[in-house]
């Protein structure tokens, strides 16, 4: 079955290699049917590989490294793409869909141009294919096969990680579409509105998965590390970080492409930008050449064979961006002070934030290569991601509500006072019963500052209560994520300030006080799952009348010789309880006690929440845009 | 005319600060929290790090060196291939793979003393990672 698989994927990866030559050469119908044809093949080559790990067919070398019969049902589909072999094929499989959807749903009345399209995407995914052949086969057989398997890393089997890389795919390989389009928009020459128009759903197609995906991963790190944090500016993270950043940016240049005709040689740029950033992060992630925290197999040659790929698309790519991006149209002329200037600002700091963030990324492979070992942490990327941002965040409301082409100043004071009056606001709560430092204030005036901004955009347009309900769903989904990243704001500064961690070692029996709540341990036992056992503490948190039982665990996986950390986390209302069990320590004097890490994460709902939403407004986006209305005719 | 190109200067300008700004953000973000990493053999080598930098040190768990305190402190020894040691004091659950004879890579500030207070560690993720920087370091022999 597996060898049925594999020939499929070869002869997807001529079938693209011929879609590439007649795209490239202009011939759409051709180039569209070969892209078809090579898609259900990948799409039959992957189902080959999900067959061979619901059957848990050990005689397959990538089943046998990565599944256990014992492993539930779901997980052992789920653990196709959670090795890097399956996950490599569901890039593939994703950007043969995108390349038959593209020739599926594109019609701009241009075949010259969306052949090109096709054409480029055709060898991106020729690239893919030939990695996936080459350099990480799925369907290697082992003979003997083993009688069993060695289980999938215990941390994946996790339902948000089971979805979490289709999503983060769907994202990364969906900048492959809107990179070949470009690229098509460059050989002709023509980056213009129609182009934008025809662009834009395609990159917010990318960029809705994309923040899902993040969200999830943020969500899996949160829950199942036990480290009581969202995001710890590892590499891994950094790495969907950056196309995302840039997807954001594109998503506003490219409105203004299709609005104005303006900024097309830069939306162009940043729609090359954000695959390449994508391929940039798949050889961070698989080459292991920095020390990330999250786990991945690596392996030097898929790593050279990466960076070769990047390389040779990226640099194809801004080659032909250099050639031609003098020749490219530009719009009506426009001030600093109007919605396309504003809209270069935020362009201006998404991509200089990518830039730092991938200075901080990089910056220990360029000391390794003087000679020194060292790491980036946290305090580097607060130091200078997050002031970035600031700046945008607090001009957001003020400078969304200008004019194209010349905005009217005149009520910019009204706006300097209303940002005043909300810091002001929040520095006084500070200073009494919130107890929240100065800067922590500032951020939560930011958070608040977005999102009744966000309501006053809505408002501005609208004017009338009537006239709110049929408001674009565009303008709804912009509303939708500015307010988003409001949400995200109040948490992500609430969590950074307000949250509190204690650790605590308990005797049975024992009491200790935690961030407002007494906890004490009443048992620990041992349970059994169906390909693990565990310990389980069994906790009573008091506060106030509220009495909890919380039963954080950890599990032990003998399949694969790991244990787990299972949190408990109590949902308050307006903050998680969030507890990990840590090991039982036998002290001197002979007494056992439980180790407790103690979170209180204060309002953490809202950071995954506005990622949430940030992704739903971008789908919103894509709604079609009503067709003018013919009152007047 | 003039004054929509003034205008577009004023753009170019803010654009200009705002880039310089970052840049200038960035080289002093890193040169402060840029953490250096240090083993037992390159800490006898070079000398201890200022007291209170943050630095990374790596190495190997000693066997029968944890010792747990009465409440959730505990310390142990990292070893490395050099015969060196270094006493590492940690509050805090530990990784879920952070074992005796495993390597470990912990984030902390050396004392005048030269021990080693850790405010994070990092053991390796599954049974076939290994913290990178620990690619190089010999394991003790003992």
């Amino acid at each position: 079955m597996i060898e049925a698989g594999h020939f499929a994927a070869i002869i997807a990866l001529v079938l693209s290699g011929f879609q590439a030559w007649r795209g490239l050469a202009g011939d759409r119908s051709n180039s569209g049917l070969f892209s078809i044809i090579a898609f259900f093949l990948m799409a039959f080559s992957f189902a080959t590989i999900v067959y061979a790990f619901a059957r848990s067919d050990f005689s397959v070398q990538l089943v046998a490294n990565n599944s256990h019969t014992l492993k539930p049902f779901i997980y052992k589909i789920a653990g196709t793409w959670g090795n890097h072999e399956g996950s490599m094929a569901m890039w593939c499989l994703v950007g043969l869909g995108f390349a038959a959807a593209g020739a599926w749903l594109l019609r701009t009345g241009r075949p010259k141009f969306e052949a090109r399209a096709l054409g480029v995407q055709g060898l991106l995914n020729f690239g893919s294919l030939l990695y996936l052949l080459l350099a990480s086969s799925p369907f290697t057989r082992l003979d003997p096969a083993p009688l069993q398997g060695t289980g999938l890393n215990p941390l994946l089997q996790d339902p948000a990680l089971a979805i979490h890389p289709p999503m983060l795919y769907l994202g990364y390989v969906g900048y492959s579409f809107v990179f070949a389009l470009a690229a098509a928009g460059l050989i002709e020459g023509r980056v213009d509105s129609a182009w934008a128009k025809t662009v834009r759903n395609w990159a917010l197609a990318a960029f809705v998965p994309l923040s899902l995906g993040i969200a999830l991963g943020s969500y899996w790190a949160y829950y199942e590390l036990g480290w009581g944090g969202w995001w710890f500016w590892d590499p891994v993270e950094n790495a969907s970080l950056m196309p995302w950043l840039i997807g954001a940016a594109l998503m506003h240049s490219i409105t203004v492409t299709e609005k104005r005709g303006s900024f097309s040689a830069w939306t162009a740029l940043l729609a090359v930008l954000a695959f390449c950033f994508s391929m940039l992060g798949a050889f961070l992630v698989r080459s292991g050449v920095l020390t990330s925290v999250h786990a991945f197999a690596v392996d030097s040659f898929r790593g050279s064979m990466l960076l070769g790929g990047l390389l040779v698309f990226g640099g194809a790519a801004l080659v032909l961006f250099l050639i031609r991006a003098t020749k490219l149209s530009s719009g009506p002329s426009w001030t600093a002070t109007s919605r396309e200037g504003a809209l270069m600002g935020n362009n201006l700091v998404l991509t200089v934030a990518t830039a730092t963030v991938m200075l901080g990324t990089l910056f220990p492979l360029i000391a390794e290569a003087l000679g020194e070992t060292i790491s980036v942490g946290e305090p580097y990327f607060n130091l200078t991601f997050t002031p970035i941002m600031a700046l945008a965040l607090i001009a957001l409301p003020v400078v969304q509500a200008w004019s194209w082409g010349r905005a009217d100043l005149s009520s910019l004071w009204k706006w300097a006072a209303g940002f005043a009056g909300i810091v002001a606001l929040f520095w006084l709560a500070g200073i009494g019963p919130l107890d929240i430092p100065l800067l922590a204030g500032v951020g939560l005036a930011i958070g608040v500052w977005l999102i009744i901004g966000a309501g006053l955009e809505i408002w501005r347009r609208a004017k009338t209560f009537s006239r709110l309900g049929s408001m674009s769903p565009r303008i709804w989904g912009m509303t939708i994520a500015h307010a988003g990243l409001g949400l995200f704001v109040i948490g992500a500064v609430l969590q950074t300030s307000g949250r509190t961690q204690t650790t605590i070692a308990l005797q049975q029996g024992e009491a200790a006080n935690v961030a407002g709540w007494q906890m004490t341990l009443d048992d620990v036992s041992s349970i059994e799952g169906p390909n693990w056992y565990a310990e389980r503490a069994t906790l009573t948190a008091r506060r106030g009348g509220s009495v909890q039982t919380l039963e954080p665990s950890k599990r032990y996986y003998p399949a694969a010789r790991m244990p787990t950390t299972e949190t408990a986390i109590h949902k308050t209302g307006t903050a998680d309880l969030y507890v990990a069990l840590g090991d039982g320590r036998r002290n001197a004097a002979g007494e056992t006690r439980w180790t407790f890490e103690v979170f209180l994460n204060p309002l953490i709902d809202f950071v995954y929440l506005g990622v949430i939403l940030i992704g739903l407004g971008a789908g919103l986006c894509m709604w079609p845009r009503k067709k003018r209305k013919t009152e007047a005719a | 005319m003039m004054r929509a190109r003034a205008k577009r200067l004023w753009g170019v300008g803010i654009a200009a600060v705002l880039l310089i700004g970052a840049a200038a953000l960035a080289v002093t973000a890193l040169r402060q929290h840029a953490d250096l990493f240090y083993t037992p053999g390159l800490i006898a080598e070079r000398g201890l790090p200022d007291e209170g930098k943050r630095v990374r040190i790596g190495g190997w768990v000693q066997i029968g060196s944890i010792e747990y305190g009465d409440a959730a402190d505990m310390t142990f020894i990292i070893e490395d291939g050099s015969g060196e040691t270094v006493n590492v004091s940690y509050t805090g659950i530990t990784p879920d793979l952070f074992r005796e004879g495993e390597g470990v890579v912990a984030t902390g500030v050396f004392d005048a003393q030269g021990a080693f207070e850790a405010e994070n560690i990092l053991a390796k993720h599954d049974e076939n990672y290994q913290p990178r920087e620990l690619k190089n370091v010999d394991q003790a022999t003992s």
